[in-house]
C-alpha cells in the first residue's frame, strides 16, 4: 500500500516513528517545546495496549522508563534542557545496568528556564556528559520531520541493539516546525530486538561476558533470577569491587560502542567532493548551512555541507575524512562553542576552523553562514 | 527552476492563523510541493499579535523560516504593525479594511484592502470563519495554489458538520480578491 502523506511536527512524527519501532511504554513529565510528545502519545498508547504515566517529576520518569523496559517493554520519555538534568542520574544507572531506552530532548535556551519557546543546542555537552562517570553515549538528532521519524526508530533500534540508552536531540525548530512525511504502513526501517536469552533460567547472567559484548536480557518477571544495581557488578548482576572485574564492565561497555562505529555512525554529506571550504553543522542549524552552501556555491565558491546525524560518538571520520582537503571548515551552532571544540580536536590542526556561534533564541540565519564563509574563501 | 514562495499570516492570538498557515501548507502538499509550516510561540500566542508562517517551494526546502515574505496577510493593525517590516520586494499584502497602512511598504508591493472581518461576521454572520475568508482572499489574490487544492485542505480540517459554512467562507473570500484585485493602497 502507498504511505499516508502528512504535515506533522517534528514531535508529532518521533511518536509516529516510536509507534512504529514498537513503544509500549512513556513515562514523562511535560516541558516545551517537548510536551506534543507527551501529550500525543498519552492519546496513542493505550489504543496499541500501551502505556502512558505522567510522574511527579524527571526523576522519576527517567526511573520508570528503566523499570518498564526491564520487565521487556520498549520504553521513552521526552524533556527538554531543565528536564534533561534531572534526568541525568538515572540516565546513567541505565548506561551502567544497560537497560535500553530512549530519551528524547527538544533543546530550548537554557540554562534553568532560560527561552522556554525558542531553539538552542546548548545541550549538546550535556548529551555527552552529563551524567557522572566514565561512559559512552549514543546520542542522533534530525534535522528535519521525515528524519525525526526515521531516527526515533533508529534510535529504537540502536537502543535493543546494544542494550543501552539512546538520546534523540532535536531543537525547538525541528520539534515544531510542520512538514511533510511519508509514512508507511509497514516500517521500511527493520526493526531491531533486545538480545534474549538462549540459556535455561538458572544458567543466566545479565552480564554474561561470553556472549560477546552485548549480553542477552531476560524480561524482569520471566522467571530468570537477576540482580540491576548501579554498583559495579559482575556477571551475575551483584555487586562487586574487585578492580579485575570492575575493569572488564567498564572495558565492556566502552567496547560495545567503539568496536562499532560503522554501524552507529550516521551522517550526510553535500557537494563535499570538490569542496574547500567545509560547512559542518547539525539539526536544524544544517538547513540553514544547506543553504549557505548553495548560495556560496552560487556565486562559484566550492563549498559542501557536512552535518552529523549520530552526534555521540563524536564522527571522527567525518572530520578526518576531509580535514585536509579544505581550505577552512566552517562550524555553526545554536550555542557559544560547544561541538567545535571537538571539530577543532579532530581536526588536529589540518585545517582552520571558523566558528559562526549564536545564542540569542533564533535559528541561525543562512547569511550569517555564507558570510562567514566568505570571510574564509 | 527552484521556486520558493514565503508567506506569513497574521492576526491576534484566537483569530485562527495557526490553522490557516496548516491548511495553506496542506494545500501545497496535496498539490505535490514541499511545504513547511512554523509558528510564534510564547505570550503572544495567547492574545496579542500572534503569526503563522508556510514556506512553499517545488524542490527540497532547507532553511525552514521565512526571512522575507512575498504574501503578507494582517488581520489585526497590531499585528500589520509588528510584522511588516521585513517584506520582500513585489509582496502582496492581503490585511482587513478595518486597518490603516504606514508608507514604509516596498516599492510594487500590491495591497488588496478587503472586509474580511465585517465579511464572516455580518454576510456568515459566523466571525470564527475570518480566517477561511482571510485564506480564499489569499489565494485568490495570489493563485499559491489551485483553488481545488485550497478547498480540498479546507474541507479536510474543519469539524465535521461545518463544512459547508467553511466552503461558503471560502468562496467568499475568492469573491472579495476577484473584486479587489489591483488593490485600493
Amino acid at each position: 500500500m502507498s504511505p499516508t502523506v502528512k504535515l506533522l511536527q517534528g514531535n508529532e512524527a518521533c511518536v509516529e516513528g516510536a509507534l512504529a519501532a514498537g513503544v509500549k511504554f512513556f513515562a514523562g513529565y511535560p516541558i516545551t517545546p517537548s510536551t506534543e510528545i507527551a501529550e500525543l502519545l498519552a492519546e496513542r498508547l493505550p489504543l496499541v495496549g500501551g502505556r502512558f504515566m505522567q510522574m511527579e517529576d524527571e526523576i522519576a520518569s527517567m526511573a520508570a522508563v528503566i523499570g518498564a523496559s526491564l520487565t521487556g517493554t520498549k520504553a521513552m520519555t521526552a524533556t527538554s534542557g531543565p528536564g534533561f538534568s534531572l534526568k541525568q542520574e538515572n540516565l546513567g544507572f541505565a548506561i551502567f545496568t544497560e537497560i535500553p531506552c530512549v530519551v528524547v530532548n527538544v533543546m530550548r535556551g537554557g540554562p534553568s528556564t532560560g527561552l522556554p519557546t525558542s531553539p538552542a543546542q546548548g545541550d549538546v555537552m550535556q548529551a555527552r556528559w552529563g551524567t557522572h562517570g566514565d561512559h559512552p553515549v549514543i546520542a542522533v538528532y534530525p534535522a528535519s520531520v521525515p528524519e525525526a521519524y526515521e531516527l526515533t526508530i533508529k534510535a529504537f533500534n540502536l537502543s535493543e541493539k546494544y542494550r543501552t540508552p539512546v538520546i534523540m536531540l532535536m531543537d525547538e525548530v525541528v520539534g515544531h516546525m510542520r512538514e511533510k512525511v511519508e509514512l508507511p504502513d509497514v516500517p521500511q526501517i527493520p526493526i531491531e530486538e533486545r538480545p534474549r536469552p538462549t540459556v535455561s533460567k538458572e544458567n543466566y547472567l545479565p552480564y554474561d561476558n561470553n556472549q560477546g559484548d552485548v549480553p542477552p536480557l531476560a524480561n524482569f518477571g520471566d522467571g530468570y533470577h537477576f540482580h540491576v544495581t548501579g554498583l559495579t557488578h559482575d556477571q551475575t548482576g551483584f555487586p562487586t569491587s574487585a578492580p579485575a572485574k570492575a575493569k572488564v564492565l567498564y572495558e565492556r561497555l566502552h567496547r560495545k560502542i567503539e568496536n562499532n562505529l560503522d554501524d552507529i555512525l550516521m551522517w550526510e554529506t553535500k557537494d563535499m567532493e570538490d569542496a574547500e571550504i567545509g560547512v559542518l553543522a547539525y539539526g536544524s542549524t544544517a538547513r540553514s548551512a544547506a543553504r549557505a552552501v548553495s548560495l556560496a556555491r552560487e556565486q562559484g565558491i566550492k563549498a559542501g555541507l557536512m552535518r552529523p546525524i549520530t552526534i555521540w560518538p563524536f564522527p571522527e571520520k567525518l572530520i578526518t575524512q576531509y580535514a585536509s582537503q579544505l581550505k577552512s571548515l566552517v562550524v555553526a551552532e545554536m550555542n557559544l562553542g560547544q561541538y567545535v571544540n571537538e571539530v577543532e580536536r579532530a581536526a588536529q590542526g589540518q585545517v582552520p576552523i571558523k566558528r559562526v556561534l549564536q545564542a540569542n533564541g533564533e535559528l541561525i540565519r543562512p547569511d550569517t553562514i555564507l558570510q562567514a564563509i566568505m570571510e574564509v574563501k | 527552476m527552484v521556486e520558493r514562495h514565503e508567506v506569513r499570516l497574521s492576526g491576534s492570538g484566537g483569530q485562527g492563523m495557526l490553522l490557516a498557515g496548516i491548511i495553506l501548507a496542506e494545500a501545497a502538499i496535496l498539490a505535490d510541493k514541499n511545504a513547511v509550516q512554523s509558528q510564534s510561540y510564547g505570550p503572544e500566542a495567547r492574545g496579542g499579535a500572534s503569526r503563522s508562517e508556510v514556506v512553499i517551494s517545488n524542490t527540497d526546502i532547507d532553511y525552514p523560516k521565512v526571512t522575507q515574505p512575498e504574501i503578507f496577510m494582517a488581520l489585526t493593525q497590531e499585528a500589520y504593525n509588528k510584522y511588516h517590516h521585513d517584506l520582500g520586494p513585489n509582496a502582496l499584502l492581503v490585511v482587513d479594511e478595518s486597518l490603516s497602512l504606514t508608507d514604509d511598504l516596498p516599492e510594487k508591493s500590491r495591497v488588496v484592502r478587503v472586509p474580511i472581518i465585517e465579511s464572516a461576521t455580518e454576510t456568515l454572520k459566523r466571525p470564527i470563519v475570518a480566517n477561511i475568508v482571510a485564506l480564499g482572499v489569499l489565494v485568490g489574490a495570489s493563485s499559491i495554489v489551485e483553488h481545488e487544492f485550497i478547498e480540498k485542505a479546507v474541507l479536510n480540517r474543519v469539524p465535521r458538520g461545518t463544512e459547508e459554512l467553511n466552503r461558503r467562507a471560502l468562496d467568499l473570500g475568492f469573491q472579495l480578491a476577484a473584486g479587489a484585485v489591483g488593490g485600493n493602497k
